[in-house]
């Protein structure tokens, strides 16, 4: 049953852009693969979050390390993805590392600080970065080249590529999760001093998922850079871990759909409410399209006052009930 | 690098570490009392800066309207506080990182309704001028009042806390809330009170900085996080830690922006100094931030024994 409906929804996915192409309104397969990057971003950030139980307030480093790697690549002449997109990777995973053996030795509050200084500083880095445009950012004269005969410069390839790699990454999450290293890091989520106690090495652990989901954060923003044409320090900000965050509790901490459910309500409701006139909010409050972040905020807030399991939580109960 | 250059930006550092102290000074509380992270702080300091705004303008007289800004901005804070935050000090943080996240979006969007996007707000014509301080070294009139406000502020903050019975349930709440509310302490009420003031303080910062910075949307989040900074190094719940982090960050900030392309220039060759002097600057305090959570993670004058 779960399963038909995991291929039902891939397939619904792979018919996405034909059907938009069919109805002539290509801008929303621009959109589709704008929320599948965020969705892998996010799920990236809740293999961490909600299965290791580290609230990291610094992914957006990740990611934004990741886009400026793969967008340095195609500025220096090298736009080959097997090239860029891997480097992407090892560039956030090595800064994971690094950050994470420092940060994972805090607990609690001081964890969500440390992380988030260190992406301060990340931010600021590239600000500084004048040769590749510092504050203004880095506009790319091209997207990446895949070969095969894929040319990434059309909307409908680029969103079958990060469809795949969105799958692709999932499915290695979902793996993840229930081997024997997830189910040792959701151990320590829920009693560390426990694992420590019988002899698993606990920040090894800890330290190997931070590191990976460094490492899919930074993919995902390989894949925002390629899809903008465009980065600038603005996507290391920490309203942009804040956002991620905010996917992911909105979607379903430790849901292996968490990430997806939250991209797409998130950017799905920012989207809905900016562009699309609705009559009776028009005439309470005429400008309320300028004003979209409100009702993106009272939804923010009401899901975590009323609705704290996200949207997986609500076809859990659902299933239950 | 004259001596001159150094003590004038010893006092630029100083007046900008007196405003963060009242941003954090706030925001310590908060979290050391209820265990709570509160992103929508910087929020109140932008209501307050555009509350300051709107009553010099109405009135007519800076100070008059600084002095109403703050009890209002106060009622906005305990407003809020009785709203929406109370219900969170039972949540886990992540619940308290997305609901406050949400409240700095939902309080921009209503900044921007009511005011617009900015407002004009300048220093008085009285203290426009520069203030000749030692022979040749002229420093504005209108940074100096900051310094004077934050250090009169930092005061009677001292003398509040240290001093009154209010202050002494403060301290009670922050260094072991069971144990005071086991002793009879109202929490709640307290907290409301708390809060309302923390959110005075938002404004006294918010309404001084607001000629020199900008009064607009977005002003809180940039210094929000300074004052997270300030928290962290300081020890999360004391006032006095917030005082000291607050100084030093100042400083370190504000110091280092000025001297440290200089210094590197000694070194390495100006073309790179010019280039990553900047970022070293700005990322410095970061690395006190770190240094600090690793080595002494309970910051520098923890509030809990």
């Amino acid at each position: 049953m779960r399963r038909a409906l995991t291929v039902g929804v891939l397939l619904l996915a792979i018919a996405f852009p034909l059907a938009m192409q069919a109805i002539d309104q290509t801008y929303y397969v621009t959109m589709a693969s704008r929320i599948l990057v965020y969705a892998l971003a996010a799920t990236s950030l809740n293999l961490i979050l909600g299965y290791g139980g580290m609230i990291s307030f610094g992914h957006a480093a990740f990611v934004g390390a990741g886009a400026y790697t793969a967008s340095i690549m195609i500025a220096e002449g090298m736009p080959s993805a097997w090239i860029g997109w891997p480097l992407a990777m090892a560039v956030p995973a090595l800064l994971a590392l690094a950050i994470g053996a420092i940060s994972l030795r805090t607990r609690g509050v001081y964890f969500i600080m440390i992380t988030l200084a260190f992406a301060q500083m990340i931010y600021y880095l590239t600000v500084s970065m004048k040769a590749y445009g510092g504050d203004e950012g880095l506009t790319l004269t091209q997207r990446a080249t895949l070969g095969f005969g894929l040319d990434l410069k059309d909307d409908a390839t680029f969103y079958y590529v990060v469809l795949a790699i969105l799958v692709a990454a999932l499915f290695l999450v979902s793996r993840l999760v229930n081997a024997r290293f997830g189910r040792v890091v959701q151990a320590i989520r829920e009693n560390e001093s426990r694992m420590e106690a019988i002899g698993y090495p606990t920040l090894r652990y800890k330290l190997i998922a931070f590191v990976l989901a460094g490492a899919l954060g930074g993919l995902a923003g390989a894949l925002l850079a390629n899809q903008n044409s465009y980065v600038n320090p603005g996507i290391l900000h920490w309203t942009e871990s804040g956002k991620l965050m905010i996917m992911v509790i909105l979607g379903g901490v430790g849901h292996l759909y968490g990430g997806v459910f939250g991209a797409i309500g998130l950017l799905g409701l920012e989207e809905v409410l900016a562009n699309h006139k609705f009559a009776w909010l028009a005439a309470l409050y005429p400008d309320y399209q300028q004003h979209s972040l409100l009702g993106v905020g009272v939804a923010m807030l009401a899901v975590v006052l009323y609705a704290p399991q996200g949207i997986a939580g609500l076809f859990r109960r659902g299933k239950d009930g | 690098m004259s001596l001159i250059l150094i003590l004038e930006q010893s006092l630029n550092g100083l007046q900008f570490g007196l405003m963060l102290f009242l941003l954090a000074a706030g925001l310590t509380l908060v979290f050391g009392i209820m265990d709570m992270i509160n992103l929508a702080h910087g929020s109140l300091y932008m209501v307050g800066a555009f509350l300051a705004a709107t009553l010099v303008q109405a009135t007519g007289s800076f100070a008059l309207g600084v002095l109403l800004a703050i009890p209002a901005a106060a009622a906005v804070g305990m407003l809020l506080e009785v709203s929406v935050l109370r219900t969170l000090y039972a949540r886990d943080h992540l619940s308290q990182v997305l609901a406050t996240f949400a409240l700095i979006l939902i309080i921009n969007e209503l900044v921007r309704m009511v005011w617009g996007t900015d407002m004009p707000l300048s220093a008085p014509e009285a203290l426009a001028g520069p203030v000749q301080l030692l022979p040749g070294m002229p420093y504005p009139a209108y940074r100096l009042l900051i310094i004077g406000v934050g250090l009169a502020v930092a005061l009677l903050l001292y003398f509040v806390v240290a001093k009154t019975r209010i202050g002494m349930l403060v301290r009670a709440g922050a260094s072991n809330r069971e144990m005071a509310m086991a002793m009879g302490v109202d929490i709640r009420k307290l907290f409301t009170l708390v809060f309302g003031f923390g959110a005075a303080l938002c404004a006294i910062a918010g309404a001084m900085l607001g000629p020199i910075l900008a009064v607009q949307v977005g002003m809180g989040e940039n210094i929000l996080i300074l004052a997270f900074v300030v928290i962290v190094i300081g020890g999360i719940g004391s006032i006095r830690g917030a005082l000291v982090g607050s100084v030093l960050v100042g400083m370190v900030d504000t110091v280092g922006r000025a001297f440290i392309p200089h210094l590197l220039r000694e070194f390495i060759s100006p073309a790179f100094a010019g280039a990553i002097g900047p970022a070293l600057a700005s990322i410095l305090i970061y690395v006190v931030m770190a240094g600090v959570l690793f080595w002494r993670p309970q910051g520098l004058f923890p509030a809990r024994g």
